[in-house]
């Protein structure tokens, strides 16, 4: 599904990603974990399109398309999406039209007719309620006054409705209580099919707890430097980083 | 801001044709025998010819406003002509049959079909093409409900008494420099009046059009609510593209008597200049109204036009527990600059105001909000609440607040809010995440930013507005 090839990235004129490689298949879910500044919020922003990170070598295939050759919307059209770890809010733009338009997009681009405005609002509603968003969320501006959870909870609501092929959730987990980081997980895992796949950017295990990947990589000054199962993340838990040292250096 | 914003340039004066009729223009000029040519060619009574005459006497001696933050080439007032008419109206039509159809095609191709059978349910027009009104539609129909609907100038002759009490009563002839024009040169716009107790039946609406180059247009309008009644009235504007500016100094005034409520709607979308800032419509326009105990005035003006606009609807509270709205948005995209906002003058008791004002802000475009409230040593318990908010899209524009507040009553309350803000590469990036294209997400940003005051709208203006702001962000990051 996605093939990233020795990617390298520059931002502002630094070097954050350098030789990043990674396969993910259909039906996997894979956890990047690794210390801060390692590059890993870089790789959902370049991946998803997002300007000002220059791609300075390398490659990255999605269901056969050369990603960078896309612009984001197409990107999220033909089925990328990004969880962002801090949502902006669209005051005055209802989280309805918003998500309307979103998913019409969407469709759009799968050649189906935009849907009609009551079966949406239904459809709307459904999904609110089961990431235990109140339906007057709906009603609200796009994010506007949100606490931090109802914020990530809304992410999730708009990865439900789009029903993306791969989604990449950056530190979607990051400030969020435990009612909260239950919510993301379930609709993280009642997504999970053959079909689907998901990258989780974390930095602690207790996410792991709840969606178990399959597999964990460790990403340290721009590369992977540790994979492996999901036993990797509870060393990490343990020891944290620094017996890594030698690959992080 | 995202590079591919700067794609979207080119956008398309949709109104921007010339229509082909023959016109009577007047050479450019301005001096005594101008205006006695105006009074005449509308055969006006002597009192008015001195009215104009006294407008003009004061106009010379007055000076342009300096104060306004807009720049512009200083005007040729000698460059200009005051009055044109197109031929076929020479002697004014008795019925649209009448009416030269090239006109009723510009009308069509502009939106707005005359044919009575074909408008918009509900809403009568008054059409004023260059110097003169065009057609009146459904003009029986609210004779039959008392109310009076009909270009100024035949009112003149129809309604003497009414014009002669009311015409500069509220903006009077040497209120300011281009009022004082405005009342020398005035040539036509729509006059309403609405008997006691009367609810209009139907929207009343006026669309303006400047046809002819170097013409300019001066209307006046002069709506009269009187006790107990109630109007809604509508205005729309439009100009051919061409790339000297024209001038456009029009006078409305309002008068709610006691308990009477008018709401005033702008849809104001003349010619704004090319992208490089050639052209367009200066619009220096004159806009108040008064209210007598209990009445209530509400103006709504979505500004996206002009190359300049420089405007204050304003309401003069006079009467006791009278009510003041204005609801705004005006947006000013590449060269267009824009000083408006309103003036609230509390004169009565437990008078109320509320001012919300949106400005946009694209392009390498100034917008100005600039808004007095004053309350006056009587008006005890008055209140006023301002909420002033600024959107800046790119950042080659420019968003200012003027607010004036003038409290001369200990038990008076104000009260202004104001926030500026940007139209965010995150909240761009966000919206493309999710599939939306940018240009569509730059509508929706900016259409949620003003749906306080859409929502103040009749329903088919609210709409176009929506639509008129889309087609006027094309091309708004840069």
């Amino acid at each position: 599904m996605l093939s990233i090839v020795d990617l390298h990235v520059r931002v502002e004129g630094k070097d954050i990603l350098n030789g990043l490689s990674l396969e993910v298949q259909a039906g996997e879910v894979h956890a990047i974990m690794g210390p801060n500044g390692s590059g890993k919020s870089t790789l959902g922003y370049v991946l998803s399109g997002r300007e000002g990170y220059e791609v300075v070598s390398g490659s990255a295939t999605f269901e056969g398309h050369n990603l960078f050759e896309l612009d984001a919307e197409t990107r999220a059209r033909a089925g990328l999406f990004l969880a962002f770890q801090y949502p902006v809010e669209i005051p005055g733009v209802s989280n309805m039209e918003f998500l309307k338009a979103s998913v019409d997009a969407v469709r759009e681009h799968q050649g189906l007719p935009p849907y009609d405005a009551v079966t949406f609002m239904k459809l709307a509603r459904q999904q609110s309620a089961s990431v235990s968003l109140p339906p007057e969320f709906l009603k609200r501006g796009v994010n506007e006054g949100f606490s931090g959870g109802e914020k990530k909870r809304n992410e999730i609501l708009q990865m439900m409705l789009l029903e993306p092929k791969l989604a990449i959730l950056d530190e979607t987990d990051s400030g969020l209580d435990i009612d909260a980081l239950q919510v993301v997980a379930e609709g993280v895992n009642a997504r999970r099919s053959d079909e689907n796949a998901f990258i989780l950017v974390t930095h602690y295990q207790r996410l792991l707890d709840y969606i178990v990947p399959d597999f964990v990589h460790v990403l340290a000054n721009g590369r992977i430097v540790k994979s492996g199962g999901k036993e990797l993340a509870l060393e990490l838990e343990e020891k944290g980083y620094a017996w890594l040292e030698p690959e992080v250096a | 801001m995202p590079d591919q914003i700067n794609a979207y340039l080119d956008s398309d004066y949709e109104a921007g044709f010339v229509t082909d009729v023959e016109a009577d223009t007047l050479p450019p000029g301005l001096n005594e025998d101008v205006i006695r040519f105006i009074s005449s060619k509308k055969s006006e009574p002597e009192w008015l010819l001195e009215w104009r005459l006294k407008a003009w006497r004061d106009w010379l001696k007055m000076d342009e406003p300096r104060w306004a933050h807009v720049q512009h080439e200083p005007i040729d007032f000698n460059s200009i002509s005051y009055y044109s008419s197109p031929k076929s109206l020479e002697d004014r039509p008795k019925s649209l049959d009448e009416v030269d159809p090239e006109l009723l095609r510009t009308y069509e191709k502009l939106g707005i079909p005359l044919h009575e059978q074909a408008t918009l349910a509900g809403v009568a027009v008054d059409v004023v093409f260059d110097s003169v009104s065009v057609a009146t539609t459904f003009k029986d129909k609210l004779l039959e409900a008392g109310v009076l609907f009909c270009p100024i100038s035949e009112a003149v002759h129809l309604y003497p008494e009414l014009i002669q009490k009311y015409l500069g009563s509220v903006v009077p002839r040497r209120d300011n420099f281009y009022a004082a024009l405005n009342s020398a040169v005035f040539s036509d716009g729509s006059f309403v009046y609405i008997p006691k107790g009367v609810r209009c039946p139907m929207e009343l609406s006026t669309y303006f059009r400047i046809n002819e180059a170097n013409t300019g247009q001066f209307e006046r309008t002069l709506i009269i609510a009187d006790e107990d009644s109630h109007v809604s009235y509508l205005e729309g504007c439009t100009a051919p593209m061409r790339d000297e500016n024209q001038l456009h100094a029009a006078v409305v005034e309002l008068v709610a008597l006691k308990g009477a409520q008018i709401k005033y709607s702008t849809v104001q979308n003349w010619y704004p200049g090319d992208k490089n800032g050639m052209g367009g419509i200066y619009n220096f326009v004159t806009k108040r109204g008064v209210c007598h105990e209990r009445a209530k005035i509400s103006w709504t003006q979505v500004e996206t036009g002009s190359a300049i606009t420089w405007k204050y609807p304003s309401v003069i509270l006079r009467g006791d527990h009278s009510v003041g709205e204005f609801y705004s948005v005006a947006l000013t995209n590449n060269f267009q600059q824009a000083d408006t906002g309103t003036k609230m003058i509390h004169m009565g008791k437990n008078t109320r105001s509320t001012i919300i004002s949106k400005g946009i802000s694209a392009g390498k475009s100034q917008n100005a909000y600039r808004g007095l409230v004053r309350m006056n040593p009587r008006a005890e318990g008055a209140r006023n609440y301002t909420q002033c908010d600024s959107l800046l899209i790119g950042d080659r524009c420019g968003a200012h607040t003027f607010p004036y507040i003038e409290s001369k009553n200990a038990s008076a309350v104000v009260e202004h809010e104001a926030t500026t803000s940007k139209v965010s590469e995150d909240q761009l990036f966000l919206c493309q995440q999710r599939g939306i294209d940018p240009e569509k997400a730059v509508s929706m940003i900016v259409n949620g930013f003003c749906k306080e005051v859409f929502k103040e709208l009749p329903m088919e203006f609210a709409v176009e507005a929506g639509k008129l702001l889309e087609v006027s962000l094309e091309g708004a990051v840069g």
